[in-house]
């Protein structure tokens, strides 16, 4: 088969398209678990706050923190890591505010995504993408 | 119970009726998350703590649920709001069964 100029073109574009993609091995799960979570209502963007590093040098400990006003619920998912699930932070009626903070582990670069049950009973969602440079599931 | 589990929690010792307090707490669990394997290629089992909870009085601060994603000791930061003296309770539930207690008394005033 001849190659041509124009084929190397398409063909390099198309390996770079591949390599820049994050992980998404558990994609599905992390829809599945949204799905759970929200019991099938749609989810907005905004209304809550994840604040996580641009890049973490070390996958096994991330500070992550999320805030969201109001919100009576917060899931944190990592949509690379082997099983999606971070942790869910339910604030009861004593909670000062619907803020918190911990630190993660991931397993490479990939997507953080926090969804919050908002006071008015909707569903709002931040994402962000946090380069690892030393992947935290060992092995 | 696992071993050289050690909760640390701070919070502070006084605090004004109504005020909104940070408190951090820590637990040194080695948090195994069952994705790891010996050096025969045997997976570890996992070994996590699952829940944690903060409560005043009999009213709920904070309820986490934790996955195998949540770091080796486990830290939180949150807030609470403080309506009078009493006393703050820190729950940690291990997979094993076991449960980890500690508590912070605030005074109001």
């Amino acid at each position: 088969m001849d190659i041509s100029r124009r084929d190397t073109l398409a063909l390099g574009a198309g390996a770079v398209a591949l390599t820049v993609l994050p992980l998404h091995a558990s994609a599905a799960g992390v829809d599945e678990m949204i799905n759970t979570f929200t019991g099938g209502a749609a989810v907005a963007d905004g209304g809550v706050d994840l604040d996580a590093p641009e890049i973490a040098e070390n996958g096994n400990t991330v500070p992550i923190s999320v805030s969201a006003e109001g919100a009576s619920a917060i899931l944190v998912m990592a949509a690379g890591n082997p099983t999606p699930d971070v942790a869910e932070f339910k604030f009861g009626p004593l909670a000062g505010s619907s803020s918190a903070s911990t630190r993660i582990r991931l397993a490479g670069t990939q997507d953080v995504i926090a969804i919050a049950k908002l006071a008015d009973g909707s569903f709002g969602k931040a994402q962000k993408t946090v380069k690892v440079t030393i992947g935290g599931c060992g092995g | 119970m696992a071993d050289g589990v050690k909760p640390r929690v701070k919070a502070p010792k006084k605090a004004d009726a109504g005020e909104v307090v940070t408190i951090k707490c820590l637990i040194s669990h080695k948090m195994e998350s069952g994705q790891r394997k010996d050096k025969d290629g045997n997976v570890i089992p996992r070994s996590i703590i699952n829940r944690f909870t903060c409560d005043f009085g009999d009213q709920n601060v904070v309820d986490v649920t934790l996955a195998p994603a949540i770091s080796t000791n486990p830290y939180f930061e949150f807030e609470a709001k403080i309506p009078e003296s009493g006393d703050l309770k820190f729950t940690w539930y291990d997979d094993d069964g076991s449960v980890y207690e500690d508590s912070k008394t605030v005074k109001v005033g």
